[in-house]
């Protein structure tokens, strides 16, 4: 009797189980359902404001068809975040990226393979020879940090690219107190780290004491150590880390448009011509990336937005 | 309640409910060879085709570890080797101190005192490995920095690693692998028959000559499992040694900042693509490889140890 008690109860408790997971698809369902429609209402709203100053919008809100990029590595939480809220504004529109590099996609734009090649650097003057028009949609900015107790507040790139090449050790060599210096950066692949080491011109040459995975991570560690130097991507400073000058100028959004910081690169979505003469999709594209909603998401992702 | 009697009432019903049961019973435990055999699997499809690309000697006795550089190197030698050294270090420094507190615990403490260490091992193995890791690099780096810094003083040729090296690792490690090694040989030495020391005692031996003559010699096996879990323990780590073991690719020497074949994945899957990614995989099934053999070691024993009982 109580054998079969069990089973029985086995059995309830397998499809109590089985009926709760439904249940929990269900509930899921239901969020989903909830988060569309808020997200339809916004865009609504959207919508209605940008009719006022835009009427052109309008006509583009049934745009079907793709859009496909391809470009900087660097580029690829921006494209992504951008892709993906583009694509909720116009579900019929399939954007597509790949991130082979930014050399390499100006060179599928030129070849006409991709309608948008991602560039993180200025076009040289023979990409722009050949056609290819330099649209800046963002500018990354890296900030070089040190602990709070450091007392060096300003370096030279050159002695910056030398604290990472391992040819200058200590702080006393810079003015500051005799203290070695702890070279903190990102893993190999990390976007900042690739950014920092082409600016300085010192890829593949660093000597890293600490390689961490996160921004997060260099800012605690950097917090954390005395006489360690670290970067990390503008938007992340708080109090917690000393930013140090470059050459005399500061690590500041007005620095960086100013273009006086060395530190700092444009994100180019290149196309071939002006936008103007773009189909209707890449012109969208663009227009959303100028809107209010394309602004946020450049932001978002800690980039600056260029004047 | 009437609904069961009428499940249980009823003969066919009951068949029916038998064989559910059984099919769900059998489901659930097909999932776990599925599972494995599904993981071997995939870690092999997905590590092997680097291999091919690179050259296995090229990456498993590779120095050079530069993956988006424009001649890419794949070389996970110090890699490995920080792997097998941290984790003997760590072996070497936790297994003593593990055997020992199981031997205080069963043998020497009195009883109330047990009643306090037991739970704090429990607990020890309880803790989150993240939390290891976070008091790791808030309170051991920093004091491994002085001492690092006194080391060191006036060297012009060391890289000042602010603490994070294969030392601290290895403290966390050897923490970590405590209550493993502690827990396994309690029970180990607590299946010694009580015959063994008395007949050694009455012999004229000391209790501390009992112990290390007579109780742990027979608890062997049970220790020596103890040490192949902490083993893997040991090796399967991540998350901690991430965050104090510095995470360049040098040589395992005490004060370099050092990186794990854990850590290697951890702090490079995110961004990683092509053939860097590849031959991350290939680092993981040279890992999950390890894993494997000390499994392996594990089962063995383990089958020594019934033999011998037997």
């Amino acid at each position: 009797m109580k054998k079969r008690l069990a089973k029985v109860l086995a059995l309830t408790a397998a499809t109590t189980m089985a009926v709760a997971s439904l249940t929990a698809c269900g509930s899921d369902a239901a969020t989903d359902a909830t988060t569309t429609d808020a997200t339809t209402d916004e865009t609504t709203d959207e919508t209605t404001d940008e009719t006022v100053d835009n009427s052109a919008d309008e006509a583009n809100t049934d745009l079907s068809g793709s859009i496909s990029l391809a470009g900087s590595t660097s580029m690829e939480k921006l494209a992504n975040a951008l892709m993906e809220s583009f694509m909720a504004k116009y579900p019929d529109v399939t954007v597509t990226t790949e991130f082979t590099g930014s050399s390499a996609g100006l060179e599928s734009l030129a070849a006409g393979s991709v309608d948008i090649g991602n560039a993180s650097r200025s076009l040289s003057d023979d990409e722009k020879a050949g056609g290819a028009v330099e649209n800046v949609v963002a500018i990354d900015g890296i900030a070089v940090v040190t602990d709070l107790e450091n007392t060096v507040t300003d370096v030279t790139s050159e002695d910056l690219a030398k604290i990472y090449t391992g040819e200058i050790t200590n702080w006393s060599d810079l003015g500051g107190s005799d203290e070695a210096i702890v070279v903190i950066g990102r893993e190999a692949g990390s976007g900042t780290r690739g950014a920092f080491e082409e600016l300085l011109d010192i890829e593949d040459k660093c000597n890293y004491a600490q390689e961490l995975d996160s921004t997060g991570a260099v800012m605690a560690k950097v917090a954390a150590t005395p006489g360690s130097i670290g970067y990390v991507s503008l938007d992340v400073l708080d109090g917690s880390v000393a930013p140090i000058a470059l050459n005399g100028v500061e690590a500041s959004e007005e620095n960086i448009l100013a273009g006086e910081y060395v530190l700092s690169r444009p994100f180019v979505m290149a196309t071939m011509g002006e936008i103007s003469e773009q189909n209707e999709l890449v012109q969208a594209w663009f227009d959303y990336i100028q809107s209010a909603e394309g602004q946020e998401v450049i932001k978002k992702v800690g980039l600056i937005i260029p004047q | 309640m009437g609904q069961i009697e009428s499940i249980i009432g009823n003969g066919k019903a009951k068949s029916v409910v038998e064989s559910i049961a059984r099919g769900i019973f059998t489901v659930c435990a097909v999932m776990a060879i599925v599972a494995v055999a599904s993981i071997t699997l995939y870690m092999f499809l997905k590590g092997t085709p680097a291999f091919a690309k690179v050259g296995v000697f090229n990456i498993l006795f590779g120095t050079d570890w530069k993956p988006t550089a424009s001649e890419p190197a794949y070389g996970i030698l110090f890699i490995i080797l920080t792997s097998i050294v941290g984790t003997s270090l760590a072996i070497i420094l936790g297994v003593p101190i593990g055997l020992l507190t199981a031997v205080f615990l069963t043998e020497v403490s009195e009883k109330h005192l047990s009643a306090v260490v037991q739970p704090a091992v429990e607990l020890l193995a309880a803790i989150p490995s993240v939390i290891y890791g976070l008091l790791g690099a808030m309170l051991l780096n920093p004091l491994l920095f002085k001492l690092e810094k006194m080391v060191f003083q006036g060297s012009s040729t060391h890289q000042f690693t602010g603490g994070a090296n294969l030392l601290s690792a290895v403290i966390v490690l050897a923490i970590m692998i405590l209550p493993t090694v502690i827990n396994m040989s309690v029970s180990a030495i607590k299946a010694v028959p009580v015959q063994l020391r008395s007949a050694s005692l009455a012999l004229g031996a000391t209790k501390i000559q009992t112990i290390f003559k007579v109780t742990i010699p027979a608890a062997k096996s049970g220790i020596i499992t103890g040490i192949v879990l902490g083993i893997g323990r040991a090796l399967g780590e991540a998350m901690a040694i991430n965050m104090v073991a510095g995470g360049s690719v040098n040589m395992p020497l005490p004060f370099n900042s050092v990186r794990f074949l854990t850590t290697q994945l951890v702090s490079e899957m995110s961004y990683s693509e092509g053939l860097h990614r590849q031959v991350l995989f290939s680092v993981g099934l040279v890992l999950f490889v390890f894993i494997m053999a000390i499994n392996l070691i594990i089962m063995r024993i383990e089958k020594k140890g019934e033999q011998a009982d037997e």
